[in-house]
């Protein structure tokens, strides 16, 4: 009897942790393929690298929760890159100023595209992908095509060493920030109800209209801030950053577990699907897997951390 | 050939989860018959149908088609073995012509190419073989209306060479003279030697065309009988199995000041309905489907566009532009469709059954939103396991008390009820009636939209009748007669 309620927690367990246990799996795994990769100085790396993507698979996260999708992520960090290098570099705002102006820029992208989505009928794919082309273009436009230096003193201090990885710190507050709020707020529970079946949330008397514009909203501010992290820790403001990053963003919330169709998903485990992706690039560098086959490489590791979390997630699980 | 029957389904029996479906039922249809299948709500006749469609398997018991048992059970089985069902919800693509929905799996005979040509031809040769020849083989499915979208499901089944057709309430969705006309249709292809098994709730027209009627009753099989050996009367008694008055507990009627005033109300859907609720009261709003009942309330409550008149509520005109504003004023509503409408079926029970009184955005405490949920649903009697299940896991009857308590949980002052026990069983049935009493008795006003004519007779205080987008009556309690709203709803 007892034995057999313990093999059926364990079993729950699984299912109910299945993407941290893969990210376990991948540690255990990549410790063991290299030296280098339990050292500080890799880990160190691997966080600074991620923050940015990490942000930018939570903002989606919600645009996905409340049943929609947003592509522009990758090119609003372009504009979160390039914008930020520029009012510091050239206007000469102070860089925390120019952090704020920056993700509100951002937050205005996402509203046009929040906007389209659920005041004109117009889908989250398409309005997105619109976004997606201007605000790469914007990005292109106002650095004329050339990356932007960021004076150092600046953003540099982001990642410094000597104020404790800002980037890191602010990243795991966003983190908590946005577990919570799923979690703990009407807000949140009003986005995951809404993709679950928006009719009945409407005719429960909440205007599902807003809540949807905010999550695009959402899912550009985070994405503008994760631009500003990148030209933080190259030093430049360039056009071409965030390129494909959408496409990994929605990876890190598929192979979190979450639903895209909507009201099923969870931010922390969009967190372990964001760090499986960044740990399978990082320990194919360690190993000196040349640049193409990594790709190969990690498409048949998403698919493969999706066929598991599929076979471990037969039962469904709220909030 | 062995055998009279076409149809053999004996012993069946079904379990969804704990929950008893059927239990040893059978059906025996006769080659060439007309065979009704009836019983209330969760009697268990669509599981029946879809076990004979293959859509689900049974546990237990024997299906002899033809005098063939049937081994496989899944659509495309039992459909090569002659068996097709038209189900409520066409099967059709809307952008494909009437052409291709009907031969959607032979498009080609041979060639790896669509003779268009030919494809026409064979389409209207089987459209003018049940006489409508006129619908046009080119027309997009889409754009035709809901009773010619039938004819073409029906040519779509013919063309599958089936032997038996099974009908699942076709003519909910028709008007009087889409039913006649479809009545009439479904006698030729008797005529023609397809076997017809026809599940309805309008006894009229069983009488009107079925030689044989089956009876089930809360997953039991009660009995097969022969039409024209039987009385209306009887065969309620049969369905029912138990005195009307037990159904419908009683509820001490008192009638406050009037509360809800609707002046010639107009919108896309209805014209110049008024009508007025005091409380305490319980008004019902009978029709067929499609009458303007639903769409009257939608109107209220906000949900659709109101054209002109006026909705006057506490003696104050109201503007009411969408459900948050209806529900600010004290409103509640229950939609027709609890799982497209109501519920958030892959949701736990306390997020569904909070859904509505959970107002701010801000900090929500998990532990006092439990105790919350437990008391209010222990206050209906729903069961569950726990309130974190996900709601989709109870039964028709305790998914619809969840549906129901998420109004309760606010202080509603009027609630609309649309068909607040479809899909229920008898048993649920009694509490729900049970708690839209006691809210009456609170002197909260009720509208209760049924299309079960006991419901509104057992049930209401007064009853409007719809008919296609307007009042066609109005009865009060001791009018309250099958007869009457027949007579009002049918327009006769």
């Amino acid at each position: 009897m007892l034995a057999a309620s313990k093999k059926f927690n364990l079993k729950e367990f699984v299912i109910n942790n299945n993407t941290f246990i893969i990210l376990v799996l991948l540690v255990i795994v990549s410790s063991i393929l290299s030296d280098n990769f339990l050292t500080t100085m890799n880990l160190r790396n691997i966080a600074l690298q991620q923050a940015g993507p990490i942000l930018v698979a939570i903002g989606l996260l919600y645009v996905i929760l409340a049943g929609g999708i947003d592509l522009s992520v990758g090119s609003v960090m372009a504009v979160g890159a390039t914008l930020s290098a520029i009012l510091i570099t050239d206007i000469g705002l102070h860089f925390t100023t120019a952090i704020g102006l920056t993700v509100v820029v951002g937050m205005l992208f996402g509203l046009f595209t929040g906007v389209l989505v659920a005041y004109t009928g117009i889908q989250g794919f398409v309005a997105s992908l619109a976004t997606m082309t201007i605000a790469r273009g914007v990005a292109f436009v106002i650095t004329d095509g050339r990356p932007v230096k960021v004076e150092s003193g600046t953003l540099d201090l982001l990642v410094s060493k000597d104020l404790f990885f800002p980037i890191i710190i602010i990243t795991v507050a966003l983190i908590i920030l946005f577990a919570s709020i799923q979690k703990y707020t009407g807000y949140g529970r009003k986005v995951v109800a809404i993709g679950s079946n928006e009719t009945a949330v409407q005719l429960a008397g909440v205007r599902t209209k807003q809540y949807i514009m905010s999550t695009y909203a959402l899912s550009a501010s985070l994405a503008a801030l994760a631009g500003v992290f990148i030209a933080a820790r190259s030093s430049t403001g360039s056009a071409t950053v965030g390129t494909g990053q959408e496409l990994d963003a929605i990876a890190a919330v598929v192979i979190g577990g979450a639903s895209l169709m909507g009201g099923r998903g969870f931010v922390l485990n969009t967190v372990a699907g964001a760090l499986i992706l960044g740990l399978i690039g990082n320990i194919m560098n360690l190993m000196a897997v040349p640049s193409y086959p990594q790709d190969i490489i990690k498409g048949v590791i998403i698919i493969a951390a999706v066929l598991l979390q599929i076979a471990t997630s037969k039962k469904e699980r709220t909030i | 050939m062995s055998s009279n029957y076409i149809i053999e389904m004996n012993h069946i029996s079904k379990h969804f989860g704990g929950v008893k479906a059927l239990k040893d039922v059978q059906l025996n249809v006769a080659r060439g018959e007309i065979h009704a299948l009836i019983g209330e709500n969760g009697a268990g006749k669509s599981t029946l149908m879809k076990i004979l469609a293959g859509a689900y398997t049974k546990d237990e018991g024997t299906i002899l088609i033809d005098g063939k048992e049937a081994t496989v059970s899944t659509p495309k089985a039992m459909i090569d073995m002659g068996v097709s069902v038209i189900y409520q919800e066409f099967m059709l693509a809307p952008d494909l012509t009437v052409a291709e929905n009907i031969f959607i799996d032979k498009l080609s005979h041979s060639s790896l190419f669509i003779n268009w040509k030919d494809l026409k031809k064979r389409a209207k040769n089987q459209l003018e073989k049940i006489g409508f020849g006129h619908i046009d083989p080119n027309t997009k499915v889409g754009t035709l209306s809901v009773a010619y979208q039938q004819i073409v499901e029906i040519c779509k089944c013919l063309a599958k060479d089936s032997k038996v057709l099974v009908f699942d309430e076709p003519t909910a969705v028709l008007t009087h003279s889409e039913t006649e006309k479809l009545l009439k249709l479904i006698k030729k292809l008797k005529d023609d030697g397809v076997t017809i098994v026809y599940i309805s709730h309008r006894l009229e027209e069983l009488f009107k065309i079925s030689d044989k009627i089956t009876v089930l009753k809360d997953g039991d099989y009660v009995s097969t009988v022969k039409t024209n050996e039987i009385s209306k009367e009887q065969l309620v008694t049969m369905m029912v199995g138990r005195e009307i008055e037990q159904l419908f507990p009683d509820r001490k009627a008192v009638f406050g000041e009037e509360m809800l005033q609707v002046n010639n109300l107009h919108t896309k859907d209805v014209e110049n309905v008024s009508f007025h609720l005091r409380k305490g009261e319980v008004l019902g709003f009978s029709g067929l489907v499609g009458s303007g009942r639903t769409e009257t309330m939608r109107a209220i409550f906000g949900v659709d566009r109101k054209q002109s008149g006026d909705v006057i509520y506490c003696g104050e005109k109201v503007s009411i532009k969408n459900p948050k504003a209806a529900i600010k004023l004290g409103f509640g509503f229950l939609p027709e469709d609890r799982k497209k409408q109501g519920l958030l079926l892959e949701q736990s029970i306390r997020i569904n059954t909070t859904l509505v009184s959970l107002k701010k955005n801000g900090y929500i405490n998990h532990a006092n939103e439990k105790t919350f949920v437990q008391s209010l649903l222990a206050q209906i009697a729903t069961k569950y396991g726990s309130t974190e299940d996900n709601v989709n896991s109870l039964s028709g009857g305790n998914q619809q008390k969840v549906a129901l308590a998420k109004w309760l949980a606010i202080d509603c002052k009027l609630v609309i009820l649309d068909e607040p026990t479809r899909g229920v069983d008898v048993g649920a049935k009694t509490e729900i009636y049970k708690i839209i009493n006691r809210l009456a008795e609170n002197g909260i006003g009720v509208i209760i939209i049924s299309s079960e004519m006991s419901e509104i007779i057992g049930m209401c205080d007064r009853a409007i009748v719809m008919r296609e987008g307007v009042v066609t009556g109005e009865l009060s309690k001791n009018e309250l007669t099958e007869n009457n709203l027949i007579k009002l709803a049918m327009g006769v």
